[in-house]
């Protein structure tokens, strides 16, 4: 069966559907992780219904309980991964690395409609799945990423090894620019440089915001491009909202290399009332009679 | 006593012969690791992953979860202190088969703190999913790997390299969960891992000498700690228990006995032997033992503590033990 194509359009209005349950959940609850969804929904809502070759979800779309954590005695409860399909070549893998985006995944699995109405609603409800810093039995999550910049290094191994194999698709790992201070993304990237690893990409979301404040001033990451290059990486730099330089990038042609794309976004980007709260972002809470207020008052402008 | 030289390289290199899916991972000490074998056999599945040892967990947690076999060398400090939240988060909650075969295990190294491992085991107890073994000679190295991968999940081994004493026989091959018995007796329960098996075995045989019967334990596996012979032997000990290990002597072999004893309800005094609490230095193995109280005397000082007899034995008679190919009675 022919994928489904969408628009630009299409996909527009998905990520601001994204955008729109982050803030249900916020108002709702007095706070979420709403600036990394500002900054990402459209690299995500783009990943997912043009630019990665996923199968149809194989989740329960409503969620499932806690299922238990890995171990001799529980190999074989549903991953987290099933809501991205089938995990087997030809197919692409999708690898989120910050897993404080869970809301913001979890809420791009309900735009594209790999989850439910119903599954939604039990995002970080105690016993369910769609836990607040996800793990890999959490709705799109195929590996236990909190602790930040691990996850590229087992994406590269999966690229790695489905190299090894002679087995087609492409590893897609998203990444957020706070957790490039770590050392070992460079370590991951150094290695996928020099194991050629052109069946990877790299997806990095440039909001520029850390807990402190902005990244510039808590520690510099620039110019990454340059770095990106210099370790071996083929980079590209582009605007993270526009949708089209998202779809062009994504398709890069890098022979005998990683492709690195690095999207350059703002954080209250799709919610301008949010523009003067610019000293805290990594955690935006709706606690305040004023910040319900014009949380609320947005809210009911979107479409 | 026969010492055996590449046992290890032998063993991986077989092991590679009937596994297909194995792939060996090297931090840049495959040289120093007695990987070199396998890469001139299997250069396509031997990769350098540089010295970047925390891009090399997750890296084979990937490979792991394609359905390879991933085994990873390096010292062992470099498997477990540098990385352990690398370990913990990439692999060892995902229950994933990946070997950690960390070599220079505790004071057998000359290369200082920075290279002596003499906490990974209580370091490492506390991980869940993690299998943690240490071997004692080359007949534990033969049968390791296969060992190792029936018993399945992720694990990490105190592993000897170069020349290598055989204690054992040679067709009686390590056990998961199993400790070899080496002496029977029956006023002292003595456990012992890695390089405190053979200095063990020469204390007994002085002990012996001395009229003191002491039921030897050479313990291979220290993750799980579940083997009922501890048990056996802890009761049937008149005096109490003695461990002897490589390591610190918190967490480690003496930690493991010591909660058994606590469980069981088992009153008993118990002394143990090994790296008081300290960060060491670089010396020769032989040297470091000493300076340390890790030594075959230190061992059987702790005996005399226990049954409360000062044997008056010299340096002189553990020299004299003149150790010839050990007979296991089990």
């Amino acid at each position: 069966m022919a994928k489904k194509t969408y628009t630009n359009e299409e996909i527009q209005r998905t990520a601001n559907k994204i955008r729109k349950q982050v803030l249900k959940f916020a108002i709702e609850r007095g706070g979420c992780y709403i600036t990394q969804t500002n900054s990402s929904a459209e690299i995500l809502a783009t990943l997912y219904l043009d630019v990665m070759n996923l199968g149809d979800s194989l989740g329960d779309p409503d969620g499932i309980p806690f299922p238990g954590v890995p171990g001799p005695d529980n190999m074989d409860f549903p991953r987290g991964s099933l809501y991205n399909g089938p995990t087997q070549a030809p197919y692409d893998r999708f690898f989120l690395s910050p897993a404080h985006y869970a809301c913001t995944l979890y809420c791009t699995l309900f735009a594209v409609g790999r989850v439910s109405e119903t599954g939604i609603e039990r995002f970080n409800k105690d016993g369910w799945i769609f836990e607040q810093i996800g793990a890999e039995h959490s709705p799109g999550f195929e590996t236990t990423a909190g602790s930040l910049a691990q996850t590229i290094s087992v994406a590269c191994g999966h690229a790695h090894a489905r190299k090894l194999k002679g087995e087609e698709g492409t590893i897609w790992c998203f990444m957020s620019d706070g957790e490039l201070e770590e050392g070992q993304l460079w370590e991951a990237i150094q290695a996928a440089a020099f194991y050629k690893l052109d069946n990877f990409v790299l997806v990095c979301d440039i909001n520029g915001q850390q807990i402190e404040g902005p990244t510039k001033e808590i520690m510099n990451t620039q110019p990454l491009y340059d770095r990106f290059t210099a370790f071996g990486a083929k980079t590209v730099e582009i605007d993270g909202h526009d949708i089209q330089a998202i779809k062009d990038a994504c398709r890069t042609a890098h022979p005998g290399q990683p492709l690195v794309v690095l999207c350059n976004t703002k954080p209250t980007h799709g919610m301008p009332f949010l523009d003067h709260r610019t000293e805290r972002l990594h955690f935006v809470n709706v606690k305040t009679p004023e910040q319900i207020a014009e949380a609320k008052a947005f809210y009911d402008s979107m479409e | 006593m026969i010492m055996e030289t590449n046992v290890y390289s032998k063993s991986i290199t077989a092991w590679g012969a009937e596994h297909p899916e194995t792939v060996v991972l090297s931090a840049d000490l495959g040289t120093s690791c007695e990987i070199m074998e396998f890469k001139k056999n299997y250069p396509d599945r031997y990769f350098s992953l540089g010295i970047a040892e925390q891009n090399m967990i997750g890296w084979a947690a990937g490979l792991a979860r394609e359905g390879f076999l991933p085994y990873l060398h390096s010292f062992g400090v470099f498997l477990y202190r540098r990385v352990l939240d690398q370990v913990e988060m990439s692999v060892a909650y995902g229950n994933l088969p990946v070997g950690l075969v960390g070599f220079v295990p505790g004071l057998t190294t000359p290369g200082g703190v920075s290279h002596q491992s003499t906490n990974d085991i209580g370091t490492l107890r506390s991980v869940p999913n993690m299998r943690i073994y240490s071997i004692a000679d080359a007949t534990d190295i033969e049968g390791f790997l296969p060992m190792a991968y029936e018993a399945g999940g992720p694990f990490y081994v105190r592993m000897f390299r170069k020349s290598v004493p055989r204690l054992f026989p040679a067709n009686e091959p390590i056990q998961f969960n199993h400790a070899r018995i080496a002496a029977e007796g029956s006023d002292v329960a003595l456990f012992t891992e890695n390089i405190a098996t053979e200095e063990g075995l020469k204390a007994v045989k002085v002990l012996q000498n001395h009229g003191v019967s002491v039921q030897m334990l050479s313990v291979s596996t220290l993750k799980p700690f579940t083997d009922p012979q501890v048990v056996d032997a802890l009761k049937k000990a008149k005096y109490g228990a003695v461990t002897y290990e490589n390591h610190n002597i918190i967490g480690g072999l003496g930690t493991c006995v010591a909660e058994v004893m606590a469980e069981n309800g088992i009153g008993k005094p118990l002394i143990k032997v090994g790296v008081d609490d300290l960060y060491t230095h670089g010396a020769s193995k032989m040297f470091l033992l000493k300076k340390y109280n890790v030594d075959a005397m230190s061992c059987i000082k702790a005996v005399e503590k226990l049954i409360g007899k000062d044997l008056g034995i010299e340096e002189s008679e553990i020299e004299a033990v003149r150790f010839e190919d050990f007979n296991g009675v089990a």
